[in-house]
């Protein structure tokens, strides 16, 4: 199913209006269990919030006794945020640039012509989504550790860029496959070339999609421990889903409430982000079309 | 090692030279061969890319595995035939991981996340919108979290003076030292809470897709609610069902930093699924070839879920 660019938006107040006005005793067990699952849901997220505003902070869920944000102010340094954030960003960033504009160059053909190859080169593009990059990661070392990539930032964002690519590619050239042919049509009469016309026609139409595309990418590095944890070595290469487990990871007497507040330092750009693209595009109907073809 | 690489290399251009069916029938040969050279040519980035730092370690990968690559002294490497997957096979600790790995898949791929995001999906079409919108916010927010913090999070919430233990004080249930006694069930637990919302995503597009007159005559008809799920909603859905089995167990079979945040494979190896068996393998205890060989099987099962995932994709691609 290709993937218009509004499709979503419109799709869902029409899904809500789906929803059949049933009795009244369904919807309150349907809300009491939706309910049990909320909170279950919530406890661990709730001691995140609750423990990096206390001063004495355990592994228990409680409130403190006088919020404070003497938590932040302290993992605000350069050693444990603004450097390990600073490497996160320039690591994911880079990694989703090149990855974002590899994907779209290699959507285009894919999807606007038609060949003998183009079908299995979609396929093997879509076996790759799916093998567990966990299991390369053993031979990327060794590979990296010859060709001197190891603990490189670049190399990092270059073995970043390649695993998040396959994926990117699909959801590109879904979203492309939803930009009509005809604005581009005109456009090849009036002579443009081909860079031209992606550049000038179809990019702009599928802006939102690009914007999809580039989030998910970003969001799932930012997120990546096992990559950075291999292939990286030296302290003040490090983001800071390493960094947090090098300052934290050594249990015992370690600081909660420090481990929380820099954890919500930590995710705050990712829930960010996913907030923008879920209000853009209805939430997970984008992924779940896009999975689904 | 560039062996490896550049025996593949090669591939990037081939396919790019036999393009046929190109719609421009006046023009001469060559420029037609030209010109679809330059239609192909956007693929070359992303396809050097992939060859360089995908297919090119999947291949080293099937080199290192026949051989006794250790972390110190590569000069030492030989071929060892099959003696690696031979090894393993004999070895306790592979065996383990394997049967922690299965545990792990079953209880928080195919039973947790999987049901719980259908039944999840299910509610949210019959409850009322506040409460929809707070469990929606709340389940897709474990997702979006970093692994990581997952992981940090849920240690705090299973350990001995943990949440789960003072909830269970609380209701007059005996504690449990969670990460010791039963660390396998504390990261699939893990697991389904950080990657529900991805089925239940996929299951509310799903189930918002079902037409409404379908649901609405079966009802009209006498059939209960248990028999509409049954005959009606699971073979409308089935294959996002298949979709979401695959994708669920791909993702689950690669869990690394969930489970090495929790409890690092302990204690012991009772939580050392086949990722943390692999990465203990080749750096903790060098033995990179062996690790390698590990690794190979760990490919080679999602390469066979792929295939069927691909299966399931082909009829609507």
């Amino acid at each position: 199913m290709p993937l218009p660019r509004r499709l979503p938006r419109r799709l869902l107040p029409q899904a809500l209006r789906q929803v059949p006005s049933r009795g009244r005793p369904q919807r309150l067990a349907a809300d009491a269990g939706l309910l049990v699952a909320a909170v279950a849901f919530a406890v661990p997220l709730v001691w995140l919030v609750l423990s990096s505003l206390d001063a004495e902070a355990t592994l228990r869920v409680r409130l403190p006794k006088s919020p404070t944000v003497d938590n932040f102010s302290a993992v605000l340094t350069d050693e444990i945020t603004f450097t390990p954030m600073l490497n996160s960003l320039l690591i994911c960033g880079g990694a989703t640039l090149l990855t974002v504009v590899c994907a779209a160059l290699a959507a285009y053909p894919l999807s606007r012509f038609r060949s003998r190859f183009s079908r299995p080169y979609l396929l093997t593009i879509l076996f790759s989504t799916c093998l567990p990059i966990t299991a390369i990661m053993v031979p990327v070392y060794g590979l990296f550790v010859q060709v001197n990539l190891i603990d490189t930032r670049y190399g990092t964002a270059l073995f970043l860029a390649a695993a998040q690519l396959p994926f990117a590619i699909w959801l590109m050239k879904n979203f492309m496959d939803g930009v009509p042919r005809v604005l581009e049509e005109a456009a090849w009469t009036d002579g443009a070339s081909w860079s031209q016309t992606l550049l000038r026609v179809i990019l702009p139409l599928m802006g939102p999609g690009l914007a999809v595309v580039a989030i998910y990418t970003f969001i799932m590095m930012w997120g990546n421990f096992f990559v950075p944890f291999m292939l990286l070595l030296s302290p003040e290469q490090l983001p800071a889903s390493v960094s947090i487990f090098n300052f934290f990871g050594n249990y015992g007497a370690i600081a909660f409430g420090e481990l929380a507040a820099f954890s919500i330092l930590y995710s705050t750009p990712v829930v960010l982000l996913y907030i923008l693209i879920s209000r853009r595009l209805g939430g997970g109907f984008a992924l779940g079309g896009a999975v689904k073809g | 090692m560039t062996g490896a690489v550049d025996s593949t290399a090669p591939r990037a251009g081939t396919p790019r030279a036999r393009t046929p069916h190109a719609p421009t029938p006046h023009t001469p040969k060559a420029h037609r061969a030209r010109t679809r050279l330059l239609r192909w040519s956007p693929l070359a980035p992303a396809t050097v890319l992939l060859l360089l730092f995908l297919a090119g370690p999947i291949g080293y990968c099937v080199y290192i595995a026949f051989t006794d690559t250790q972390l110190t002294g590569q000069e030492s490497a030989s071929f060892v035939g099959l003696a690696n997957f031979r090894h393993a096979f004999g070895d306790p600790a592979f065996l383990n991981a394997v049967v922690l790995t299965l545990v792990f898949t079953v209880i928080s791929s195919i039973l947790g996340q999987n049901t719980l995001g259908l039944a999840l999906a299910g509610l949210m079409r019959r409850a009322s919108r506040p409460v929809r919108s707070l469990t929606g916010a709340m389940v897709i927010t474990a997702w979006v979290l970093p692994e990581i913090v997952a992981g940090f999070l849920l240690y705090t919430f299973f350990e001995r003076r943990g949440t789960l233990n003072a909830l269970l004080g609380w209701l007059h249930l005996p504690a449990q030292n969670w990460l010791f006694t039963l660390p396998i069930l504390a990261v699939s637990f893990a697991n389904v809470w950080r990657g529900t919302a991805f089925s239940m995503l996929i299951y509310s597009a799903a189930l918002s897709e079902i037409p409404q007159e379908i649901t609405e005559s079966a009802q009209v008809d006498g059939a209960g609610g248990l028999r509409r799920l049954w005959h009606i909603t699971l073979p409308m859905i089935r294959r996002s069902i298949g979709t979401n089995l695959m994708l669920n167990t791909l993702q689950t079979l690669s869990v690394f930093g969930l489970i090495w945040a929790m409890t690092r494979g302990g204690p012991g190896n009772r939580s050392q699924t086949l990722p943390v068996f692999m990465y203990d393998q080749a750096f903790l205890k060098s033995l990179i070839g062996y690790g390698t060989a590990v690794a190979l099987l760990l490919l080679l099962v999602g390469a066979v879920f792929s295939v069927v995932y691909l299966r399931l994709m082909r009829e609507e691609v």
